[in-house]
């Protein structure tokens, strides 16, 4: 027997902006106000705060880092945090918001499907603002909430508040950001974030953890065409039981769409189809598999398929291509080398690379296309890349899952850039 | 049709077969590391879900530092041979045999020394990769770190030079002598293990379980006091002048006996302690890890040197 009633799944997010904006603030109050501090946390952060010197305990010293960081004074690298609401689980992806970190940011957004843009309502929205919100929406998160934050040090002036709402859809409208909801609210005094304040009465709409309660689930809101890279097969030979000398499992994970017993298959590269025998967890069969869940596919006919390969539907297979045109953001202090050969890993498929153009660079502060010769760490720019082996995609703006990879500089293993396919 | 979403429990673990099985499609020789702990039992039932109905890709590993609890090393072993899967038990014992581990004196944590005997291991079997049951809500190092977390050749972490991590697109590639560290169940927390182990109906040491032992109260914190290890031995034992007092508690994280104190419980069923769970004041470690309080920043300290 479980003990929990309901259960809404769990909602990625991502909070833009800097300790300046309140950053730190805001995620200390959501943990704070959702009760996922506990007491011995809290006792540490008070006598820091009071070693300091304040008045009230600095919420922000909840998310203070590492030592490598403290001591340079700065944040390098994305932290994830947690809370849950007893309702929905949430994974706070907490990125630092200077340009130069660019690439902490679109790996931080990589897996969120919500953003928040955080705007201090003193500054209004500035180039940072307008950065984190191009990145947000090229990296395809569909969810954008602007939270207009340090309300009560314009003494919660509602003209405020909608002077910057109107500069921001004016900007957003430029560059083709739709779902985007505003909320005014004070970090430091909690206004808006669980509880509703009473500084705020002007404001009729939802608290932020309202919002955050009733944002779809990743995958909910569209259909999708199946996707299922095979990360492993499973041929349990050696096993004492006979019935299993035949068994051939076909292992990974449900990148989007669904899948049942007796669906139409095709096996990319090879092209070969056949029908879905079983769908099954840890052996046990169930009657179908829906995007997000880790399964085994058996089919009805022997199809040799190894790592690498692609299961799809077979009336909604994807492209089988070798040339790729995409965004592609630049991660590694190396610059790129258009001369050398680099790695791509597009689901479980990895293909010998080329970069073949670069169309142009986007200047992420002015949101203008610049032309480039090569890319430098937390550049991003429009390229095109020739494979060895053709990789079966799909846009990035169609499907998240079939339409990213990675580069990798096989000299050291890094990963070196985030593409996503246009 | 889009679908209703899955629930936090199905994702987690959907999420966590597919680093599973990540690690055994790039990875040549993997190895997953078993203390016999809550969290580690999870990992061994994600294992099942991924692999079954074939044998798991990688044998199973213990760093023993001979100050183990003794039911939760009959544990280890017992849950290793149902699963009839391959158990490596390698000691900090033998590397102070060796002289690779020195104490600074006779009753130093052993804790700490698992890192030299684990990167030892690595190097005896040529492991490529080990797979922890280490979460990131535990400490604020682990919230900085990888899924597929690369060590040096000298099992070091470097924390201002991770690779970046991107989509589910895990990078578990490396260059021989050098390791990765995979933590597939880096999004869960304490209340989500819990809560696992309520649903699938895991079986646990009962040391999870609330129980009476002998304690003293040393600094504030339980300490238990004359425990057996499993060759009956007595260790920790008190210090003169101790009260000895019969407490019931419950562990809430198991290691070595020098480092780990109970918490005063009654939660003597799984869903007992979830309750518990939910409305505790104390985080899992914060009451109960005696290394991670010598310092601020102990667990990215021994992360740096190789700890997992």
């Amino acid at each position: 027997m479980t003990t929990h009633v309901e259960d809404h799944g769990l909602l990625r997010f991502l909070t833009c902006g800097s300790v300046d904006d309140g950053k730190s603030t805001l995620i200390g109050r959501l943990l704070y106000d959702t009760k996922a501090i506990l007491a011995d946390t809290l006792n540490a952060i008070e006598k820091t705060s009071q070693k300091r010197g304040l008045g009230a305990v600095d919420l922000s010293l909840l998310t203070d880092g590492l030592q490598a960081e403290r001591e340079q004074g700065i944040t390098i690298d994305v932290a994830y945090r947690y809370f849950s609401t007893g309702t929905r689980k949430y994974i706070i992806a907490d990125a630092p918001g200077h340009e130069q970190y660019t690439r902490n940011m679109v790996t931080a957004a990589s897996t969120a499907n919500l953003a928040i843009i955080l705007i201090d309502a003193r500054k209004g929205v500035l180039t940072q603002t307008r950065r984190h919100s191009k990145l947000a929406s090229l990296v395809g998160i569909p969810h954008l909430v602007v939270a207009v934050n340090k309300m009560d040090l314009v003494d919660y002036s509602q003209e405020v508040f909608e002077q910057i709402r109107e500069d921001y859809l004016r900007f957003a409208a430029k560059v083709g950001i739709e779902d985007v909801r505003f909320i005014p609210l004070s970090a430091l005094n909690g206004d808006m974030i669980v509880e509703r304040g009473e500084s705020l009465s002007w404001y009729d709409g939802p608290t932020l953890l309202d919002i955050l309660e009733a944002t779809p689930g990743a995958h909910s809101e569209h259909a999708e065409a199946f996707r299922f890279p095979v990360q492993y097969v499973c041929r349990p030979q050696d096993s004492a039981n006979p019935d299993l000398h035949d068994y051939r499992g076909f292992m990974g994970r449900v990148e989007s769409g669904s899948i049942r017993v007796g669906d139409a298959v095709t096996v990319l590269p090879s092209g070969l189809t056949s029908t879905v025998k079983a769908v099954q967890i840890g052996g046990q069969d169930i009657a179908e598999a829906v995007t997000e869940q880790s399964v085994t596919l058996l089919l009805a006919d022997e199809i040799d398929t190894s790592r690498g390969d692609m299961i799809v539907k077979s009336d909604e297979a994807p492209a089988a291509v070798k040339e790729i045109r995409a965004n592609l953001c630049w991660l590694s202090e190396t610059p790129l080398d258009r001369a050398r050969t680099y790695l791509i890993r597009h689901t479980t498929r990895d293909a010998k690379a080329k970069l073949t153009g670069i169309d142009h660079r986007l200047d992420v502060n002015t949101l203008e296309h610049l032309p480039a010769e090569k890319l430098a760490m937390n550049d991003i720019a429009e390229v095109s890349f020739k494979l060895a082996q053709p990789i079966f995609a799909d846009p990035y703006a169609t499907n998240r899952a079939s339409g990213a990879f990675i580069v990798i500089d096989e000299s050291n293993n890094n990963t070196v850039g985030a593409g996503m396919i246009l | 049709m889009p679908h209703r979403p899955l629930s936090h429990l199905d994702w987690l673990e959907a999420e966590a077969i597919h680093i599973l099985r990540e690690v055994a499609g790039q990875c040549a020789n993997p190895v997953l590391l078993f203390s016999g702990g809550k969290d580690s039992i999870c990992l061994l039932r994600l294992a099942e879900k991924a692999f079954r109905p074939g044998r798991f890709p990688f044998p199973l590993m213990h760093i023993d530092t001979g100050h183990n609890y003794k039911e939760v090393v009959e544990f280890r072993d017992k849950r290793a041979a149902e699963l009839g899967e391959r158990l490596i038990v390698r000691s900090v014992e033998d590397s102070m045999k060796r002289g690779t581990v020195v104490l600074k004196h006779e009753n130093e944590s052993r804790n700490k020394h698992q890192s030299v005997t684990l990167l030892e291991a690595i190097e005896e079997f040529g492991f490529d990769a080990c797979i922890g049951g280490a979460r990131r809500d535990e400490e604020k190092a682990r919230a900085k770190e990888r899924i597929m977390s690369f060590r040096d050749e000298f099992g070091q972490w470097d924390p201002k030079n991770q690779r970046p991590e991107l989509w589910n697109l895990y990078n578990a590639r490396s260059h021989k002598g050098e390791n990765i560290r995979a933590f597939p169940i880096s999004n869960w927390t304490e209340m989500d293990v819990w809560q696992y182990i309520e649903r699938e109906g895991l079986e646990l040491p009962s040391i999870y379980f609330a129980h009476t032992r002998p304690v003293v109260i040393r600094q504030g914190a339980i300490v238990p006091v004359n425990v057996p290890l499993v060759s009956g031995e007595l260790t920790n034992l008190p210090k003169a002048g101790e009260d000895i007092v019969q407490l019931q508690v419950r562990f809430r994280t198991v290691g070595d006996i020098s480092c780990t104190a109970p918490v005063e419980s009654d939660a003597d069923t799984v869903e007992k302690i979830v309750v518990e769970t939910a409305t505790t004041t104390i985080t899992e470690r914060g009451a109960t890890r005696l290394d991670d309080q010598t310092s601020e920043a102990s667990m990215e300290q021994r992360k740096k040197e190789g700890y997992f």
